[in-house]
């Protein structure tokens, strides 16, 4: 299942530096709040310039084999190159930043 | 024993790993929709084990199982178990078995707070329901230790991992590394998984390498508590179980002839019982391998089949050595009834050797079997540690009726120091023990031998010789000269002086006999001569008598004659007459 991310501020046609690719299981509270987390910190920091894919593994478990997931939530930051994965709530901005490799923007 | 133990628990279900010896000694193999540990150190096994009881479950028991991997990736794991004949491409697409490679690197990865290992469960559970899976393998799950930083939560979850498993009903094996110390586990999963819990080892003793195996832990049932070697072979996996404590093989009364004929007389005329053990020892060069060879010939020859383990020669060596004493092993080989297995008895321990037998035992089905030499087998070994090891071949072969024929080299080269010494106290176990010994005497060192024991029947308690010649083996009666036993040259010295004074007393005979002849002739002659004698004497009387008779009657004529001339005066002559 993928739900389309929220895109600000970007071109048609351009595709987003960030490609992100959120791995939750069910509708749960913690992967709502795991949603919420890191759709604050991109918003933040990459305003436009990334995009979410959610993928719920109860719904569609073959593709946790492909990311190698193991952990939930999990986010595979699938572009830019390479690949890398942030595991848990999101809770901790700075090490989210850390994970995703993204200078923060001091506001 | 399966059945026994079954019995004493019959609640428990059981899976049967369908894994040589292992459901024997756990008694019908791992507890049903349960995990168990499989651990022990690196290449021990572990992975070989959880995969083979993947693969029988599938093929054999209809349970389809998963095998999640965190160590090798599928292609390896693939190459891997194909040396056991495992196809794991073909059971994939056959959807008998699943195969996950779940990898972690520690450097991917940013902890962010809060998570679980859902992901694991979903990833499982979509295996186990793709196939409709009843077994999984997790192998070794330990290596989630190194990729995720946070122990607790990786704890907490492989607790909830394995109880899930158990809700689902999956019979498991968890593979984990042997810990340091007295620790089971590196990371103390038996903690988690505490039903069943086998070790798995590897010890290198004298530089050779013997695997075993133990269950350590088996919830609500018995087990076997020992170690038990094992071997991974051409196919698969092969565990070693003593059974001989139990004692209870059935007897044959049948009897089998040993290819000696003389032999076979001393073995109560009829040579030994089927499926009986028997010990061949003897000093070096007494002949044990030939007595071997042919017991295995001889039943070649009568159309059973043979095996022939060899510790000291090669196939070719033996062949030919025993084609020189007129023993034929070529013929029976190429007919397939018998097969040669030469191997240094440093290839492997002990238990390994045996293993390897056991599989040969039960693909080849032979009735019977010689090992040539058991001392070779044990040479690395304490006395203490190759006992049990030698009880259970013999007392597995015994359990398959097949005859076994074992030979032992002693120690001692002559025949004074006692053979009984280096036997590896095995002779207990043997039904026959046949003692061959040099004996040296007047500078010549020949062969004997003699039935030590034979169990269930009369046996000569007589010590023959034991020729070997170019026409094949054969016993001859010893003799006993003074208080020695007399052999080879030193008995044919004794049977020609035999031989001399018997004729010489033979022509002594001859000589009183003709001698009472040519007396008896003399007698005769005598007796001949005074025949004639007396012959002529009464022929002499004859004569006379005639001569008188003739001349009285010429007398009396003339008398008469005379008297009818004269005129009858016959009371005259008749006066005259009865003077006369």
């Amino acid at each position: 299942m993928s739900v389309p991310a929220p895109r600000t501020a970007r071109k048609a046609g351009d595709p987003p530096a960030f490609q992100l690719r959120l791995y939750v299981a069910g509708q749960t509270a913690k992967s709502l709040d795991a949603f919420a987390n890191l759709k604050r910190i991109c918003e933040t920091h990459l305003a436009g310039q990334y995009c979410i894919e959610v993928i719920d593994l109860t719904k569609t478990p073959q593709l946790a084999a492909g990311d190698q997931i193991l952990a939930v939530p999990t986010v595979v930051r699938r572009l830019p190159e390479p690949i890398k994965k942030i595991i848990g709530d999101f809770s901790n901005e700075e090490r989210v930043l850390v994970g995703l490799d993204v200078q923060p923007i001091n506001a | 024993m399966k059945k026994k133990l079954t019995e004493i628990a019959p609640t428990l279900s059981k899976a049967p790993t369908g894994i040589a010896g292992l459901d024997e000694i756990t008694g019908g193999g791992l507890p049903a929709g349960r995990p168990s540990l499989v651990c022990g150190n690196a290449g021990c096994g572990k992975t070989m084990l959880a995969m083979e009881f993947l693969v029988r479950g599938a093929t054999q028991f209809g349970e389809p199982g998963v095998f999640m991997m965190f160590e090798e990736n599928a292609a390896e794991l693939t190459a891997n178990v194909r040396s056991l004949g495992f196809d794991l491409d073909k059971l994939a697409a056959e959807k008998k078995i699943a195969l996950d490679y779940v990898h972690i690197e520690r450097s991917e990865f940013e902890e962010t707070g809060e998570y679980d290992l859902e992901g694991l469960f979903i990833r499982l559970g979509h295996a186990i329901d793709s196939i409709g899976a009843k077994r999984v393998v997790l192998d070794t799950v330990e290596a989630l230790f190194a990729g995720l930083p946070n122990h607790a939560v990786l704890r907490a979850e492989l607790r909830r991992l394995f109880r899930w498993l158990k809700d689902r009903g999956m019979t498991a094996i968890i593979t984990g590394e042997r810990g340091e110390g007295s620790a089971i586990t590196r990371y103390g999963l038996e903690e988690y998984v505490a039903d069943c819990v086998i070790i798995l080892d590897q010890r290198i003793q004298e530089q050779i390498s013997t695997r075993r195996l133990r269950v350590l832990k088996y919830r609500g049932t018995a087990h076997g508590m020992n170690e038990y070697p094992f071997l991974i072979g051409a196919h698969g996996f092969s565990v070693l179980p003593i059974t001989s404590l139990q004692l209870d093989h059935e007897v044959s009364v049948q009897r089998v002839p040993t290819g000696v004929a003389r032999l076979d007389e001393m073995l109560g005329g009829k040579g030994i019982f089927r499926g009986s053990s028997v010990l061949v020892s003897g000093s070096p060069g007494t002949g044990k391998s030939s007595i071997a060879a042919k017991f295995i010939e001889s039943a070649c020859a009568r159309g059973e089949r043979a095996l022939f383990f060899a510790y000291e020669e090669s196939k070719a060596q033996i062949v030919r050595n025993m084609r020189s004493i007129g023993i034929d092993l070529a013929t029976p080989i190429k007919k397939g009834l018998l097969e040669i297995h030469s191997s240094r008895p440093t290839l492997q321990g002990l238990e390994q050797h045996l293993v390897m037998m056991h599989d040969l035992v039960r693909t080849f089905h032979p009735t019977v079997v010689a090992v040539d030499p058991i001392s070779n087998l044990t040479m690395a070994h304490d006395d203490a540690e190759a006992k049990p090891t030698l009880m259970r071949l013999i007392d597995f072969l015994k359990k398959e009726q097949i005859t076994g024929i074992y030979t032992s080299l002693t120690s001692g080269g002559d025949a004074t120091s006692a053979p009984e010494d280096s036997q590896l106290y095995v002779s207990s176990l043997m039904d026959t023990w046949l003692l061959l010994r040099n004996v040296e005497f007047t500078g010549e060192c020949n062969r004997t031998i003699f039935v030590r024991k034979s169990r269930g029947m009369a046996h000569s308690n007589q010590v023959r010789e034991f020729v070997v010649s170019d026409t094949g083996i054969d016993l001859v009666d010893v003799y006993l000269g003074g208080d020695r036993v007399l052999t080879g040259s030193a008995r044919v010295a004794r049977e020609a002086q035999e031989r001399a004074v018997s004729t010489l007393r033979g022509e002594d005979h001859q000589r009183k006999l003709r001698q009472l002849a040519s007396r008896r002739k003399a007698i005769e002659a005598q007796i001949a001569a005074l025949q004639a004698e007396a012959e002529a004497e009464s022929e002499e009387v004859h004569f006379v008598i005639a001569q008188e008779t003739l001349q009285e009657k010429t007398t009396h004529q003339n008398t008469s004659a005379m008297a009818q001339q004269r005129g009858g005066a016959t009371g005259t002559n008749g006066q005259m007459k009865q003077r006369r």
